[in-house]
């Protein structure tokens, strides 16, 4: 069997390259891509840990963030689509009305 | 198997809050007349106050617990949404966001609150955090005509829930230490175990720092504030300005406080410096603003910069402290957010302080609250804010950081700078502008509540020093 903390490592990569992408990139839908692979790394240490530990509560956690995901794509998206409509533009340096 | 199913009547004014929020959404369709929507939000929030104040002491299994610690911010939610739903309508009409789902949104952002608040299980505190944030978040771009609105929504949307992300994996940090999610038995396993020294968990504390550093908008993790602030509806600029602000200092006090207790060292080392660095620039770069909103947005993240202060000291003298705080905060900041949308008319945005010229001999009366919710925001006594400010310095020295009480002394200088030029400008400089009032009854009550809490509260405290205390479990 393949120790959890394999598993861990992978996590915590994903988790990185999401975080690392968000900085970086600066196109709306990437970022938000971004966010979903961060909390699906989460979700792959969840699930080890709940299958090492031998507790459900992780896995009931998982359910909820992927629910919870699935919230957040479609605030995100009717975002995205609301300033594309009016902009013709999804990258985020292209908003800057509001500085200082 | 029934008699096995635990008791709801913990989640009662939750249900309520949400049934009426759902109602309140399906029904905008059918109600021309949109004043009804206020009408039953405000007698929704005073039912709920009821039920929270019947349901105190009951508990959903072990995980959420409608205590006294959670009475005392589901008293400010309810307080934030009342004054919010007050001063909503009149500035409602002018921009078009007067219809049921804008009331629907701040229900269901004050029950995601609440069970930030009562949560004693990380998975809720969770679902909490969310159903607050993806409320507001779309309360921010509900003016998505404006161009301005949509721009903060997506900054705030974007930001958000990168930090939701960080609060995750600190939550599966702790989760693979303690194999529990409930916040006792981590405070039990902890006290145990004593892994303090364990990389796994200062690694936990520290993402957890993150995650309510940027709910409640610390240094660094504040770029998000002064944009959404800007660009959001007035209305919903002061309704999230508290309301999720408290929200997240609630979860901060549950997790630092009741489940990470033991670990005090690690999280203090953390949030010390967040805490410093958080009151110097608020209150710096709330002296070069221009705009009133994002001068209060700056002035919020210095605030935020000061209630943290009652967490580090982490005494239960230091939590009712900050308990306080943030009560008078909300008194204080929705006045001033209140007298801003009372200048607001159709063709005039009212935003620059500069619109605040001379205001004293145009309309001498809303001058004058405006001056007596600065000085509380200033910190100047005989105003609540000054009342506020001394408890959370003072818990702060007594839990033995007296440098850091220098330092936000000294921080709290700068910032009443902006207030007082504000001041400055309403009292001693001729009006230039045509100023006209828009003035609602509702806004009427919202800014004579406001004027009473921040002067009662600033001359005779002791009744909610005792309530806070009380809730917090100490002797009054």
């Amino acid at each position: 069997m393949i120790p959890i903390s394999w598993y861990l490592v992978l996590s915590l990569v994903l988790f990185a390259l999401g975080a690392f992408g968000f900085i970086a990139r600066r196109n709306v839908i990437i970022m938000l891509m971004c966010i979903e692979i961060m909390l699906n790394a989460v979700n792959i240490s969840l699930v080890a840990l709940g299958r090492g530990l031998e507790d459900t509560a992780a896995h009931l956690l998982v359910f909820f963030v992927i629910a919870v995901a699935a919230g957040e794509a479609a605030i995100g998206l009717a975002l995205v689509v609301l300033l594309f409509k009016k902009t013709r533009e999804v990258h985020m340096d292209e908003f800057r009305l509001l500085k200082g | 198997m029934w008699s096995s199913l635990p008791s709801f009547v913990a989640v009662y004014p939750e249900t309520i809050l949400v049934v009426v929020a759902s109602a309140l959404v399906l029904l905008d369709r059918v109600v021309k007349f949109k004043d009804v929507f206020t009408w039953i939000t405000l007698a929704t929030v005073a039912v709920t106050l009821g039920v929270v104040y019947w349901t105190v002491g009951t508990s959903f299994a072990f995980s959420y617990a409608a205590d006294s610690y959670a009475l005392f911010f589901k008293t400010i939610f309810l307080l934030v949404l009342l004054l919010a739903t007050l001063i909503s309508p009149g500035y409602g009409r002018v921009v078009g966001i007067h219809f049921g789902e804008y009331y629907g949104l701040m229900m269901y952002a004050v029950a995601g609150m609440m069970i930030m608040a009562s949560a004693k299980d990380l998975v809720l505190l969770y679902l909490g955090l969310e159903v607050m944030s993806l409320s507001v978040y779309v309360l921010a771009g509900l003016l998505y005509s404006d161009m301005r609105s949509l721009e903060g929504a997506m900054k705030y949307f974007l930001l958000g829930s990168f930090a939701s992300a960080f609060l995750l994996l600190a939550i599966t940090y702790i989760y693979g230490l303690t194999s529990s999610i409930n916040m006792e038995a981590i405070a039990n396993y902890l006290g145990t175990h004593g892994l303090l020294a364990n990389k796994a968990l200062l690694f936990s504390l520290a993402l957890f720092a993150i995650a309510f550093g940027f709910k409640v908008a610390l240094v660094p993790f504040h770029m998000w504030a002064p944009d959404v602030y800007e660009g959001a509806p007035t209305s919903v600029t002061a309704f999230m300005s508290v309301g999720p602000k408290a929200a997240g200092f609630a979860a901060m006090g549950r997790v630092f406080l009741l489940a990470l207790g033991t670990a005090k060292v690690g999280w203090t080392h953390f949030l010390i410096p967040l805490a410093v660095v958080t009151f110097f620039v608020g209150a710096s770069l709330a002296v070069v603003q221009t705009n009133i909103k994002r001068m209060l947005a700056y002035s919020s993240v210095a605030h935020a910069g000061y209630a943290v202060l009652g967490i580090i000291a982490g005494t239960k003298e230091g939590m009712s402290a900050t308990m306080m705080y943030l009560f008078i905060y909300a008194l204080m900041n929705i006045g001033a957010f209140g007298i801003i949308i009372l200048l607001r008319q159709k063709d005039f945005l009212g935003e620059s302080i500069y619109d605040f010229q001379g205001l004293s001999k145009t309309h001498p009366v809303a001058a004058l609250l405006m001056l007596v919710f600065l000085f509380s925001l200033a910190g100047i006594p005989p105003t609540a804010g000054f009342v506020g400010k001394f408890y959370v310095f003072r818990s702060a020295f007594e839990a033995g950081h007296p440098l850091l009480v220098i330092a936000a002394v000294l921080a709290s200088c700068i910032a009443a700078y902006p207030y007082l030029r504000v001041v400055m400008l309403m009292y001693m400089r001729p009006p230039e502008k045509e100023v006209t009032l828009n003035l609602t009854g509702y806004l009427f009550t919202s800014l004579a509540i406001s004027l009473t809490g921040v002067l009662l509260f600033g001359v005779w405290p002791e009744p909610l020093i005792h309530f806070a205390r009380l809730c917090c479990g100490l002797a009054p």
